[in-house]
C-alpha cells in the first residue's frame, strides 16, 4: 500500500506549524519547490496503526486567491496541477479555536475543493485558559466535515488526528453541502454565521497579551525594548559565539596537525590541510553565530513578539518600500549575510524577499573586520578629529554608514525597476503571546543548521578545493624571485586581473589575493600574507604586513581597496546561499554583477579622487 | 461627515460600517484590498477598538476586532468606514 497523501493547510497562527512539527518530529525535509521561493515541508507520519502517512505541509494563508506565490503554489497542488507534488488525498485543515470566524472561511473556501477534509480544531491550551468552549458535535454538522480537537503542541493532543489518519484512502468521504455562493464575502458571512452557533463560550480577553503589548507596542517603551533586545541579540552572537568559535578552529588546525604527522609532505598532505581541512573550517566556523542567532530569532517568532517588532519598524522600512518583517534579516547580515539571508524566509512577499536577499551583503559583516583593521591601522593615522573623536574610530563607521545607506538606495532603485510591483499591505495580526516550547525551537533550529551544513559539506566544500588547486598548480620553477602563488593559476588570473584593477590603484598583490579572497574576506588578509611571503598565524601576518603595506601601497590604492570590500561580493558561501534561497541562478547573477560593479565603480571613484586631492 | 478607522485615536471604540477602497490612491493596491482585508477579520458590524499606534505618524495601527488584533498602515485604515456604535 503507498502511504496516504495528505496536505496541512491553515491560516497564519493557526498553530499549524506547531501540529506539523508534533506530527512528523524529526521525520521533515525544508526545500523549496522547483522554480519559486515557496518553502516545501513534508514529513511522514507514522499512525497509530504503524501505518506511514505522507503529509506536506502548505504554506499558511488566508484564502486561495492567486495574489502571492504562496496561494498560487498551494492552489496549484490542491487542484492537482502541480509540476511535481501530487494532489493530495486528505487536506487537513488547522483552525484556532480563538479565531473561529476568520479560519472557518478557508474552510468553506476547501470544500469546493472536492478533496476530503478533516478539520483540526486547535484547543491550544490558550483556548482553554481564556475560557473559549466549543460545540464541536455542531460544529461538525454545520460544516459537513468531520472534526477532531487537537493540542498542537502535544503528542497526547493529536492522537485521534493520527488515529483516523490510519485509515485507506478510499474511507474519507468527501465534504458534504458545498457552499452556492463562494465569494469572500459570502464565504465570511457564513463563518460568521456557523461560529455563532457553535460557540457555547466566547472567552475573554487574553489579559497577559494586553499587558505585554501595552510596553512591546509603546511609543517610547516599545522603541526601547526593541533595542534593547536587540542589542543583547548581538552581544549574544559576538561575545557567546567566540569561544566556540576558537574551539572550532583550533579544532581544524588541530586536524591538520594530525594530518601532518601521518602523512608525508606534499600533494595529499596540502590537499587534505590546506584544501579540505582549512577550506570547510573557514565555513563551519560561522556555525556557533548561526545557532545562537537563529535560537533568538526562533524563540521571538515562537513567542509572538517578532509580528510586534514588525510593527515597531514597518514605518521605516516602509521609507525604501520594505516591510517591516525585512529589518531583522537585515540586522543579522551584520554578524554574517548567510543567515540573514536564511532569515528573510519570514517575509512572505516574494519582491520584498528578493530584495532584502539581495541588499544583505551590503550590510557590513564580521568577515569584513579583519581586512578593514589592517587597512586603518596601517593607513589611517590615529590622530583625533575635532578634537574628540579618533579618527579611525570615524573612517571605521563611515565604512559601516557606506554600507548601510547603500543598501537603502539599492532596494529604494530595485522597488522602482526590476522588483516594482503592486504596493503590499502590511496587514497581519498581531498573534497572543505564548511561551516558546523547546521541542519545537530545537526541530526548526535543526532544519536551519542541517541546511547550512550541507552547503559546507558540498558547494562551499568544492569551491575551497577549486580554489586550493588554483593557487597551488602550476608549481613556481626552482629560486623564483616571486612567491609560489605568483605562478599559479590564481596568480595569473590575478595579474591578467590587474590591467581591469589598474584603474582603482591595484596593484598585481592586491589583484592576487582577490582570487582566493573570494573563499571568505578574511582571506584576502592571508593571501596578501602569502604574496608579501610573510609567514606566521593570521595576527602575526597582519601586524607585520600592516608595515609592508605602508610602503608598498599609497594612500588612493589603500582607500580605494577599503572601498572595494564594502561593495564587492569576496564570499562565495554567501553566493551559495542566495542561490539557494532564491532558487534562482538569474538573481545570484545579478546580485554578484550589481555588487562588483559598484566595488570597481566606488573604489575608481574614490581611487581618482584621493589621486586629486593629494596631488 | 464619514468617519474611517484611521481617524480614530488609541483607545477610541467604533463599529464597521463598510468598505471604500476609492479612497487608496494607488490603485493598483486598492483592487484587492477589500478582500484582503475581509480575510484577515474585518467585517461589517464588528467592533473595532484602536490599542495602538506607532511612534513616527501614529503609522502602522493595532486594532482590536472582536478577539483578534491586526496590524494596518493608516493608509489600509483610510478604508474602512466606521458607524455610531
Amino acid at each position: 500500500m503507498t502511504a496516504l497523501r495528505v496536505a496541512l493547510i491553515g491560516a497564519p497562527n493557526s498553530g499549524k506549524s506547531s501540529l506539523f512539527n508534533t506530527l512528523t518530529g524529526s521525520h521533515q525535509k525544508v526545500a523549496n519547490y522547483p522554480g519559486v521561493t515557496v518553502e516545501r515541508r513534508a514529513g511522514t507520519v507514522l499512525t497509530e496503526a504503524g501505518e506511514n502517512v505522507y503529509l506536506v505541509d502548505l504554506p499558511g494563508l488566508y484564502s486561495l486567491n492567486d495574489r502571492s506565490l504562496d496561494e498560487k503554489v498551494s492552489r496549484e497542488i490542491l487542484t492537482g496541477v502541480h509540476e511535481t507534488e501530487e494532489q493530495p488525498e486528505v487536506l487537513v485543515c488547522v483552525i484556532n479555536a480563538a479565531n473561529l470566524r476568520v479560519h472557518l472561511r478557508l474552510v468553506l473556501e476547501l470544500k469546493s475543493l472536492d478533496i476530503p477534509i478533516i478539520v483540526a480544531l486547535n484547543m491550544h491550551d490558550l483556548a482553554t485558559r481564556d475560557g473559549i468552549e466549543i460545540d464541536v458535535a455542531r460544529l461538525s454538522e454545520e460544516l459537513g466535515v468531520p472534526v477532531m480537537t487537537t493540542i498542537a503542541v502535544k503528542d497526547s493532543g493529536v492522537k485521534a488526528l493520527k488515529e483516523y489518519l490510519s485509515r485507506d484512502a478510499s474511507a474519507y468521504a468527501k465534504p458534504t453541502g458545498k457552499p452556492a455562493d463562494t465569494t469572500t464575502r459570502a464565504l465570511q458571512k457564513e463563518a460568521g454565521r456557523i461560529t455563532k452557533l457553535v460557540t457555547i463560550k466566547e472567552g475573554g480577553q487574553h489579559k497577559m497579551t494586553r499587558l505585554l503589548d501595552s510596553v512591546a507596542l509603546h511609543p517610547v517603551a516599545g522603541i526601547v525594548l526593541f533595542f534593547t533586545m536587540l542589542f543583547f541579540m548581538f552581544q549574544a552572537v559576538f561575545s557567546w559565539a567566540e569561544g566556540p568559535m576558537d574551539f572550532i578552529e583550533g579544532s581544524f588546525a588541530a586536524l591538520g596537525e594530525i594530518v601532518a604527522t601521518y602523512i608525508p609532505e606534499g600533494i595529499l598532505r596540502s590537499f587534505i590541510q590546506d584544501g579540505l581541512i582549512a577550506g570547510v573550517g573557514s565555513v563551519l566556523v560561522f556555525l556557533p553565530q548561526i545557532i545562537i542567532l537563529f535560537t533568538f530569532i526562533l524563540i521571538l517568532e515562537a513567542s509572538g513578539y517578532m509580528a510586534r517588532a514588525a510593527f515597531i519598524m514597518d514605518k521605516l522600512m516602509a521609507k525604501v518600500g520594505l516591510n517591516g518583517r525585512a529589518f531583522i534579516p537585515l540586522l543579522s547580515s551584520f554578524a554574517c549575510a548567510i543567515p540573514g539571508i536564511m532569515a528573510t524566509r519570514t517575509i512572505a512577499n516574494h519582491r520584498d524577499r528578493i530584495t532584502t536577499i539581495m541588499i544583505a551583503p551590503l550590510m557590513t559583516c564580521s568577515a569584513r573586520l579583519p581586512v578593514y583593521t589592517l587597512l586603518i591601522a596601517a593607513f589611517i593615522p590615529n590622530i583625533k578629529v575635532m578634537g574628540y573623536f579618533g579618527l579611525q574610530g570615524v573612517v571605521f563607521f563611515g565604512l559601516y554608514m557606506a554600507g548601510i545607506i547603500s543598501a537603502i538606495i539599492v532596494a529604494a532603485v530595485m522597488k522602482k525597476t526590476i522588483t516594482k510591483g503592486a504596493l503590499q499591505p502590511f496587514l497581519m495580526e498581531l498573534p497572543k503571546y505564548q511561551l516558546p516550547r523547546l521541542r519545537h525551537v530545537f526541530l526548526e533550529l535543526w532544519q536551519r543548521v542541517r541546511a547550512f551544513l550541507r552547503r559546507a559539506g558540498t558547494i562551499i566544500l568544492y569551491a575551497a578545493i577549486a580554489l586550493w588547486a588554483l593557487t597551488l598548480y602550476p608549481r613556481a620553477p626552482e629560486n623564483a624571485p616571486e612567491a609560489d602563488i605568483y605562478y599559479s593559476f590564481a596568480g595569473m588570473i590575478g595579474r591578467a586581473l590587474q590591467v581591469i584593477f589598474a584603474p582603482l590603484g591595484f596593484n598585481w598583490e592586491i589583484s592576487i589575493a582577490l582570487v582566493p579572497g573570494m573563499a571568505a574576506r578574511e582571506v584576502a588578509v592571508s593571501a596578501l600574507g602569502t604574496v608579501y611571503a610573510l609567514q606566521g598565524d593570521e595576527d602575526q601576518v597582519a601586524q607585520s604586513l600592516a608595515t609592508v603595506l605602508q610602503s608598498a601601497w599609497p594612500l588612493p590604492t589603500a582607500l580605494a581597496f577599503l572601498a572595494w570590500f564594502i561593495y564587492a561580493p569576496q564570499c562565495l558561501a554567501t553566493l551559495a546561499t542566495a542561490r539557494r534561497e532564491t532558487n534562482s541562478w538569474g538573481w545570484t547573477a545579478f546580485m554578484t554583477g550589481y555588487l562588483f560593479g559598484l566595488a570597481y565603480l566606488i573604489s575608481l571613484i574614490v581611487n581618482i579622487t584621493a589621486t586629486a586631492l593629494l596631488n | 461627515m464619514t468617519k474611517y478607522l484611521c481617524d480614530l485615536k488609541v483607545g477610541d471604540q467604533s463599529i464597521i460600517l463598510g468598505f471604500d477602497t476609492s479612497r487608496v490612491e494607488d490603485q493598483e493596491f486598492a483592487i484587492d484590498l477589500e478582500d484582503r482585508l475581509l480575510e484577515i477579520g474585518f467585517e461589517e458590524g464588528l467592533d473595532v477598538e484602536v490599542l495602538h499606534k506607532g511612534t513616527f505618524g501614529g503609522d502602522p495601527l493595532a486594532v482590536k476586532i472582536g478577539t483578534i488584533t491586526v496590524a494596518l498602515r493608516k493608509m489600509e485604515a483610510a478604508a474602512i468606514i466606521l458607524g455610531e456604535k
